[in-house]
């Protein structure tokens, strides 16, 4: 099936390669059934695709090692859910996953759009498949995912234990989804420019690839900072990484470009501002993907560097970048619009400000992260720029721009009067006053003044759009004498994008409220103790209770039990261990390397919503090196013996000495139970960490909200349609479909 | 006000505005960022007194403890030489012979480099372990 | 096995990548320009409805003034007259 796997993805190049020649030719005259037939191309291309996917897939669940990929991703013993995800751990696999998203979306927007602006999608369909040519064409022709071994191995390579974790399976196919859906707007605004359609159109059928680009890049960017948070042993979610980046930028620019087309739509304006957000947008989205494999960046995520790859990648920005810049000058003129900001206080001018601080943001982001090459071009070395220097210029702009997401929602397009907008920013305005007062009252928040800032315009955010919830539900009310939570379903079913909207908004506010309490307030610990002893952190004694160990051929554990108590009554018990895998390094020797191979952390967390308290235990396994050592001679002796016996004893022997090993190595480990030496714990009490990861679901179940198709309009009366035959100056439309 | 008037000063002021924070980017990043080095660029360009970025993958054999000290070597990535560092401080699990490692360094006393404490980041493994064989 | 399955692979791709080529269906509303324009116009009068019905929404949740209210209904309601115009003067059938 390997060969097939091949075939299909020769065929699925073929198929791309077809569907630009047919989509041009289509568009340039050829007749519309060029770029139907175009447009199937790229069902056939997600479809062998996704058989491709499957056949490697099959490949991986029953651990078919004649599929180089395989053997070095995974193993007999790694879990089946581990083993169907493994295929995008590895390059090629990620590649051909990318290929198979793209297709994927690509083929529903062409489908959906099938009849509509003809003019547009056979170049947008053109440059979809021009970037599915580019993917395939790497699988095809640099990282085979197909490739074979004459010589399979019995076993494979295992799962690395850091991969070990749900959310680490799913974050790189959120990821990907993102990247991939911001492709679609990108294709379309580049069929705009190159067919000169420049209205509203083209936004209007992408405006909700755009938004689900957004749900699932801020879903990978959750479940990465969750599996930093739960899986390593630092105790943080974000370390402001180049790869981290990678994925931040285009959330931040898709997530002004979902406002400001807004703008474009009712009013017809920032079509230049529009066009290059998104065509920015689009290539950040190809960037991200060339930092994690390309290596060019000191990162702690980044694939090996593959230089073939690099040079492609670079060369595909390149394109995008330049082509872009190309149309956009090309197409200047007809972007320009005589439609201009009424006034400052609309919503119009509050979405330009709030676009211009997210485009600022990125715009640090880069520069800081990118620096290292920057600064290589011009002064000749790599100078780093650590996480510290994110921190004065993220967050004032941050806390910014979760104010004016407070300040939008309340106020009306076009412009609003003086004594409405005080009405309006009454009751969030005052809510947030009360909250930075009991705060400086009660609270030690003093130096944290950005911390209180931000608490300030979160609540503001939060009173905003619950202000904004009680009117809708009020003003239904009055009109249908609905239950309240009749009201507010149906309210929210019928505005769909304002509600869901609303939601994101207070979602992201109770998530960067537990940021900012998170990062100012944490209280860390460091302390080397024995079992007995206890350490004071945050008002809590931590008692290390006893330790645990234990001893499998895939992994050795050593843990602790934890008693958490607060005045004498106990909170919590927290267990922590510190796993090791088997290293292959064979310097380490045959019981060395048991103990010196790769590590992994198993926190104790105790969430609250108010605070976490966390703990990691670093056993230091020092006090056993010297009986590693004499073990290893040892067994190092009597294998050399054992391997020079006869081949009909040589089995037995080397047999009874793995269960001696097994036996040994089970001994050494329990010493950490029946001998404890002092264990180093890290002990982190962080406040409202909780409120990050709700605050980051709310916003999720907002995006999906938004993201929800709306029912069709009521068919009108037949005393609309009459009255539209006689051009009635204002058609009539019941107050009841209005709310 | 004449409505062309208004928009020539609201340009005149994003354009200052982001004048100046790119000012303070750009001076932000040359005043506090440390130079990055592979094993071979230290040796030849380390200055006592000063600290920088070591970035190469930790040295296979290298790794040992002493106590709580953390003794490798970090390997060039082009040139067959590696400089020894002792660490103190948190170890991320990652950490392994042949991972790729960043550590803030400066030159001790003797030809070992010390690690500023917690400083250590190591590369996530981009291949699966190799499984344990008998 | 592997070139059967490789074959019928390329003869479905090629069956339906090459229909719209072979099929002589419906070439009216294939080649018919107005449809597509049709269903803009339709959906620009979608667009409108919903941004009257938005700024309804605003005066009722006291964002707008009902003077202020009364301006932007009047155009938005302007804008939705033309668009509905368009719509009867076209040639190609519409929803209603």
């Amino acid at each position: 099936m390997a060969v097939v796997g091949r075939s299909l993805l020769i065929l699925g190049l073929c198929a791309c390669l077809y569907g630009i020649g047919a989509s041009i030719y289509g568009a340039r005259g050829g007749g519309r059934v060029w770029v139907d037939s175009g447009r199937r191309a790229m069902y056939v291309l997600a479809g062998m695709t996704l058989f491709a996917f499957v056949i490697l897939d099959v490949a991986f669940i029953t651990s078919d090692f004649s599929y180089n990929i395989v053997a070095t991703g995974s193993s007999t013993t790694t879990p089946t859910f581990y083993r169907a995800a493994a295929i995008w751990a590895t390059q090629q696999g990620s590649l051909l996953l990318w290929v198979l998203l793209l297709s994927s979306w690509s083929s529903l927007a062409l489908f959906l759009t099938r009849r509509r602006i003809p003019e547009i999608v056979p170049y947008a369909q053109a440059v979809l498949f021009a970037l599915c040519t580019f993917f395939t064409g790497l699988n095809v022709l640099f990282a085979n995912p197909f490739a074979t071994s004459a010589n399979p191995p019995a076993e494979g390579a295992g799962l690395d234990p850091l991969l070990r974790h749900t959310t680490m399976m799913i974050h790189p196919p959120m990821l990907y989804s993102g990247y991939t859906l911001l492709l679609v707007p990108f294709a379309f605004a580049v069929g705009a420019l190159i067919s000169g359609r420049l209205s509203a159109e083209w936004i209007q059928v992408t405006r909700r690839f755009a938004l689900a680009a957004w749900l699932c890049l801020g879903i990978g960017i959750l479940l990465g900072a969750r599996w930093s948070y739960t899986e390593l042993g630092w105790g943080g979610y974000w370390a402001w990484d180049p790869v981290e980046n990678a994925a931040l930028m285009p959330w931040l620019c898709v997530t002004a470009y979902i406002h400001s087309i807004m703008i474009q739509e009712k009013r017809g304006m920032l079509k230049v501002w529009n066009i290059s957000l998104i065509l920015t947008t689009g290539t950040l989205a190809i960037v991200g993907t060339f930092l994690v494999r390309s290596g060019i960046l000191s990162s702690i995520h980044a694939f090996v560097s593959d230089p073939t790859l690099n040079i492609s990648f670079v060369g595909l920005i390149s394109v995008m970048v330049i082509g872009s810049l190309y149309l956009v000058i090309w197409r200047k003129d007809s972007l320009k619009t005589d439609a201009r900001l009424d006034s400052l206080i609309s919503r119009e001018a509050v979405f330009l400000f709030q676009n211009l601080l997210l485009v600022a943001l990125t715009a640090v982001i880069f520069w800081i992260t990118f620096f290292p090459l920057i600064s290589e071009a011009i002064t000749g070395t790599e100078v780093s720029v650590g996480p510290p220097a994110f921190r004065p210029f993220v967050v004032p702009l941050a806390i910014l721009v979760v104010l004016l997401s407070g300040i939008g929602p309340i106020i009306a397009w076009r412009r609003v009067t003086v004594a409405k907008l005080r009405r309006s920013l009454t009751f969030p305005a005052v809510v947030a006053l009360a909250v930075l007062a009991v705060l400086l009252a009660f609270g030690s928040i003093g130096p944290h003044v950005f911390a209180l800032l931000m608490f300030g315009a979160g609540a503001f955010v939060i009173a905003a759009v619950a202000q904004e919830f009680y009117r809708g539900v009020r003003a239904r009310r009055a009109m249908t004498s609905e239950s309240p939570p009749v009201a507010l379903g149906r309210l929210v079913r019928r505005n769909r994008r304002r509600y869901g909207g609303y939601i994101v908004h207070a979602g992201v506010a109770f998530a960067l409220i537990g940021v900012a309490a998170s990062t100012s307030f944490q209280d860390s610990r460091t302390a080397t103790i024995r079992p007995g002893q206890s350490v004071m952190i945050h008002g809590y004694k931590v008692r290390y209770v006893r330790a645990t160990a234990s001893a499998t051929a895939q992994k050795l554990s050593f843990g602790a039990v934890l008693n958490v108590t607060s005045g004498g009554h106990h909170v919590t018990t927290l267990t922590t261990s510190y796993g090791l895998y088997p290293s292959q390094d064979p310097t380490q020797g045959p019981i060395g390397r048991f103990f010196n191979g790769s590590a992994e952390s198993r926190v104790g967390l105790r969430a609250g919503l108010t605070q976490d308290i966390w703990a990691v235990i670093n056993p230091n396994i020092t006090p056993l090196q010297g009986l590693i050592q004499k073990g290893n001679a040892v067994l190092q002796k009597a294998l050399t013996n054992a391997l020079a016996q006869p081949p009909a004893a040589r089995a037995q022997a080397l047999n009874q000495l793995y269960q001696l090993r097994d036996i040994a190595i089970e001994k050494l480990t329990g010493r950490f139970v029946t001998n404890p030496w002092p264990a180093t714990f890290l002990l982190i009490v962080s406040p409202l960490v909780t409120w990050l990861w709700l605050g980051a679901i709310m916003a999720a179940i907002g995006g999906l909200i938004a993201l929800w198709p709306l029912p069709p309009p009521r068919r009108r009366r037949p005393a609309l349609r009459q009255r539209r035959r006689e051009l009635a100056p204002e058609p009539e439309v019941r107050a009841r479909e209005l709310v | 006000m004449d409505p062309s008037r208004k928009r020539a000063i609201r340009l005149t002021i994003a354009l200052t505005v982001a004048l100046l924070l790119a000012s303070a980017l750009v001076y932000t990043s040359f005043a506090s960022g440390r130079d990055e080095f592979t094993a071979s660029q230290l040796l030849k360009r380390a200055k006592p007194g000063n600290s920088y970025i070591l970035a190469g993958t930790v040295l296979d054999g290298s790794v040992h403890r002493d106590g709580p000290v953390l003794l490798f070597r970090v390997r060039d990535p082009k040139l067959r030489m590696s400089v020894p560092v002792r660490y103190t401080g948190s170890v991320p699990d990652p950490f392994a012979a042949g991972r790729g490692v960043l550590v803030t360094v400066r030159e001790g006393e003797t030809s070992t480099f010390i690690g500023e404490p917690n400083s250590l980041t190591t590369k996530c493994p981009s291949k699966y372990q190799a499984a344990a064989s008998n | 096995m592997a070139f059967v399955i490789v074959l019928v692979v390329v003869a479905i791709a090629v069956f339906v990548i090459s229909a719209p080529l072979r099929a002589h269906r419906d070439h009216r509303r294939q080649e018919d320009p107005e449809a597509a324009r049709v269903a803009e116009l339709e959906f620009a009068r979608d667009a409108k409805y919903r941004e009257i019905r938005d700024a309804e929404l605003d005066l009722r949740t006291g964002k707008l003034s009902p003077e202020d209210y009364g301006a932007i209904d009047r155009t938005l309601r302007a804008e939705a007259i033309e668009i509905m115009r368009a719509l009867e003067a076209s040639p190609a059938p519409h929803e209603e």
